[in-house]
């Protein structure tokens, strides 16, 4: 196709009220709805296909998604009783409906603890998305942020705990910022293409935590010849208002991740700063002329996106896991699992969170100690998370409103058959979404 | 010409929601006829002929091809039934040759599979030599210019067959020369026994090559009439609904100070050759500039130094009094640089944003549009939503998507955004480009406003007629230098003859 049809121009598009085209015809209809029902679609089809390998694994879906559920601990809040809990952070107890210590409660927990990287990883995703960049380095600046978290916070043993804490998050955060910010100053001084760059870093991120964390490495624990870290001190760890923290209670880190969740809304929509990444990620020839800083945006959305990620890192070593090892940085995937949740959260605040709830259910959910062996193999259930998850990137990737066009084309013969500008429909990869 | 119709449609009705794009209209076609269908953007042309092309179905009404009933279910139907169709936006694969897209889909082989490129080109050769149609074969889509890209389009059409042509819009994307050349394809096409519908909105073009015209009108046919006898001003009429100043209103102008001095610019393009070469020239308060030149002789280089989106190799930009040779396009806006683009699309609008977005793209750093970095919602709604009556914007709330609107509505809002910024200097680079007669009218109505409210104007313009009647100083451009100087009162001949290069001593 010629450059003029890579563009949709209005003309084309036909005038408001007048001449619509059949793309306008669909978003009037379905406008108000697409937004969600794609996504929503989305998983009901990825949640089918995995629904199918569960079959030809001789076993029962629906009780495989059963049980699935019941590992997620969310089932906890359809068992309403008359209980008594204890009130955070204090020895008192208080009546409430929902019995806490029990096992839905402490998988809820777990689903939870899950979600809170599964948020910052995917915000890391959407901020770059929002600017028109696609940052698949979350992995490695969540890597960043644990690495500075663990050095930190097994340092400085006789801090004052609030200000170590905060020293821990805040440079995790920073780190993060810094990781990212690489790629982003490589993209607007010599244009290097971010997903290249970050997916390097990610790599360097990797050995560099296996080095330092790794046998005879700068910050492996005084443990000889176990590659993993010191603990980090008491009082760099995040109170647990849930549970028992040496059995991974849950910390008040998911109040940090839905507060950022405000945050990245905030800043997407109500400030200065958003207002210019959005315009730069829409058309960056635009923004250029209205006096907007391209490549300053790039960097600063791209240090952003660190920051979350690296924060993401922070929260998880102050929140639970305390101490680090070479396997754990190997082994770790949040930053993958994030940007599927972003892709299905449509880069909105919303979105996200809902998207990261659900990801990190069925991690959770799917976890070998939660399943019943003769209900579905432990083994292979981790897997059915990793399709689902594939399928999730796969159909995002392709679009299901370009596919809901497709089919209402269908319906009726012969329509636009002429191929005009298909790539205003059907991207190549997901368009950074409007926040609704 | 009294001979039976070709074709013809009968009270097509085509509702989509919420709009009537086409009401009971009739239209019918002569074998070897050009006949032009005439109408504002949005006045329901491209869904008649998108009806008669089958890519809709109509609710109501029928269409006869030779007397008979036909079906046109598909683009596939109306191709056998001989209707072909060359649209605005070429539809051609960029890295194929110019003899595969003619043939694609309906490729002669050999075995049964292998392309027979030999037969192929002979074809096109055939085709081209047959209608004059001049196009190498072997040349890349991309490597060709969109003239020529038309021509393939045309040829397209021819070898499938093609009795009828629709050429929507063929001259928006040429030049006047390229223009040129398309009628003489479409003469010769017509002497042929070829039946052409050419849709169009411009009058001229319409009374120089049909030989009916019908206008439309919100989806109405307002009238047919033959063309000779037709005037402007009474087309115009009847596609606008009302009079319409074809000719801009406008007093004589009275300078003030200059509030833009270029001087011995020199400005670097792209491909790092010398764009504009030691251009001097200053624009008053109060007066109309006009640049007039062959597109890509250092306009587009010119304006972007001057609106900070392009550093200058060497020379003085002066903006009242303010040097703005090394600012960025930050401190142009802030200085009173006002910049209405020549590619709304790529540069003025960000599609997606709703129009209080777009509007705000200019003035959202400052009160009340922000304050501390927080965008105040409240501030901007309001001031887009009085812009856009200002400035009549229609099919748009403030929180409609730029995108969403047509051309003419989405130009009023550029250029409400660099009116309301109060710029002491308005570039206008082609303003009125892809616009209908009604938007025209606005927009020069709205620039004469500012030149009398003692802003200075430079306009840039390939349309002579624009330049002519607006300008109150016309320089030419040629090559990146400026070839000549001339009073308003002088011919598109003479501007033409320098925009070219001619050297002769100019009236100055």
């Amino acid at each position: 196709m010629s450059d003029h049809d890579q563009e949709v121009t209005s003309e084309e598009a036909g005038p408001t009220g007048t001449e619509p085209s059949p793309q306008q015809h669909f978003r009037s209809r379905f406008g108000g709805l697409s937004g969600t029902i794609a996504p929503v679609i989305t998983t009901v089809i990825a949640f089918l296909m995995g629904g199918l390998v569960v079959l030809f694994t001789g076993k029962n879906p629906l009780k495989v998604y059963h049980a699935v559920f019941n590992g997620t601990g969310i089932n906890w809040f359809f068992h309403v009783g008359n209980h008594h809990a204890r009130v955070p952070f204090s020895t008192h107890k208080m009546w409430f409906p929902w019995d806490t210590g029990s096992i839905a409660a402490g998988n809820l927990q777990q689903t939870l603890l899950l979600t809170t990287p599964i948020i910052l990883t995917a915000l890391a995703l959407a901020f770059a998305f929002r600017c028109g960049l696609f940052n698949i380095g979350g992995q490695g600046q969540y890597t960043a942020g644990t690495i500075f978290a663990v050095w930190l916070g097994s340092s400085f043993i006789h801090m004052n705990p609030f200000l170590h804490v905060m020293l821990c998050l805040i440079a995790g955060t920073l780190a993060g910022a810094a990781w990212a910010g690489i790629a982003g100053i490589l993209k607007a001084t010599v244009g290097a293409h971010e997903v290249i760059s970050t997916i390097m870093l990610n790599w360097i991120a990797y050995w560099v935590g296996s080095y330092l964390f790794g046998e005879g490495g700068p910050l492996q624990g005084s443990q000889p010849s176990i590659p993993i870290s010191n603990d980090i001190a008491d009082g760099a760890k995040l109170p647990v208002f849930w549970g028992i923290a040496l059995l991974q209670g849950l910390s008040i880190g998911i109040f940090i991740a839905i507060g950022i969740l405000v945050v990245y809304w905030i800043l997407i929509n109500r400030t200065t700063l958003g207002f210019e990444v959005r315009a730069v990620g829409f058309n960056p020839e635009a923004a250029r002329y209205g006096g907007v800083s391209v490549a300053r945006n790039y960097f600063l959305a791209m240090a952003i996106s660190g920051a979350f990620a690296g924060l993401a890192g922070a929260l998880d070593i102050t929140g639970w896991e305390y101490r680090i090892g070479e396997n754990d940085i190997q082994a770790s995937s949040i930053g993958f699992i994030g940007l599927a949740a972003a892709l299905l959260g449509r880069n909105t605040a919303l979105g996200v969170g809902v998207a990261s709830l659900l990801f990190g259910a069925l991690i959770n959910g799917t976890s070998g100690r939660q399943l019943d062996p003769s209900i579905f193999r432990p083994d292979l259930a981790g897997n059915l998370t990793t399709i689902i998850q594939g399928l999730v990137i796969l159909f995002v990737g392709l679009n299901l409103g370009g596919i809901g066009l497709w089919l209402k084309k269908r319906r009726r013969p012969g329509r636009r058959l002429d191929g005009a500008p298909q790539g205003a429909e059907a991207p190549a990869l997901p368009a950074p979404e409007r926040e609704t | 010409m009294a001979d039976a119709p070709l074709l013809e449609l009968r009270a097509i009705t085509k509702r989509f929601p919420g709009v009537l794009a086409n009401d009971n209209v009739n239209f019918d076609l002569r074998r070897g006829e050009v006949h032009a269908l005439l109408g504002e953007n949005g006045a329901g042309k491209s869904t008649l002929m998108n009806i008669l092309y089958g890519l809709y179905t109509p609710d109501i009404g029928e269409i006869l091809l030779d007397g008979k009933h036909i079906d046109l279910g598909s683009t596939k139907a109306a191709i056998e039934h001989g209707i072909g169709m060359v649209h605005q936006h070429f539809m051609l694969i960029p890295v194929m040759t110019v003899a595969e897209n003619i043939v694609l889909a309906t490729e002669p082989r050999q075995m049964g599979v292998l392309l027979d490129y030999d037969a192929a080109r002979k074809r096109v050769r055939e085709l081209s030599g047959r209608y004059g149609l001049a196009v190498d074969p072997d040349a890349r889509i991309d490597r060709i210019t969109v003239g020529q890209q038309q021509r393939v389009e045309i040829l397209k059409a021819l070898y499938r067959g093609a009795e009828i042509l629709i050429l929507d819009e063929p001259t928006a994307v040429l030049t006047p020369q390229e223009a040129k050349e398309l009628f003489e394809i479409i003469r010769s096409l017509k002497s042929q026994g070829k039946s052409i519908i050419f849709i169009s909105h411009k009058l001229n073009e319409v009374l120089d090559i049909a030989d009916r015209i019908t206008t439309l009108r919100r989806g109405v046919v307002v009238d047919t009439i033959p063309a000779a006898g037709a005037t402007e001003e009474g087309l115009a009429r009847m596609m606008v609904g009302r009079e319409v100043l074809l000719r801009v209103d406008k007093h004589a102008s009275t300078p003030g100070a200059p509030l833009l001095q270029v001087e011995d610019l020199r400005v670097i393009d792209d491909r790092g050759l010398e764009a504009v070469r030691d251009v001097s020239f200053e624009v008053r308060g109060g007066e109309i500039v006009g640049l007039a030149g062959v597109d890509a002789n250092g306009q587009s280089e010119l304006i972007d130094a001057i609106a900070g989106l392009r550093r200058p190799a060497s020379g003085r930009i002066v903006v009242d009094g303010h040097d703005l040779t090394h600012a960025n396009a930050k401190q142009a806006l802030d200085a009173g640089v006002g910049h209405i683009p020549e590619d709304r699309h790529r540069r003025g609008l960000v599609l997606p944003f709703s129009l209080t977005e777009n509007i705000a793209l200019h003035g959202y750093r400052t009160p009340p549009n922000s304050r501390h970095g927080f965008l105040n919602a409240g501030a901007m709604v309001s001031r887009a939503r009085r812009l856009l009556e200002e400035f009549d914007v229609r099919g748009g709330q403030p929180s409609t998507p730029a995108g969403a609107l047509s051309g003419g509505n989405q130009q009023k809002v550029v250029l409400a955004r660099e009116i309301d910024g109060d710029p002491k200097v308005l570039i206008a680079a082609q303003p009125t480009r892809g616009l209908d007669v009604g938007a025209i009218e606005f927009v020069h109505r709205r620039l004469v406003e500012q030149r009398d409210a003692g802003r200075a104007v430079l306009l840039v313009s390939l349309e002579l007629e624009e330049i002519l009647s607006l300008s109150d100083r016309i320089l030419v451009i040629y090559e990146g230098r400026i070839v000549g100087e001339f009073p308003p009162t002088t011919t598109e001949e003479e501007l033409g003859f320098a925009m070219t290069g001619g050297k002769r001593e100019e009236a100055a």
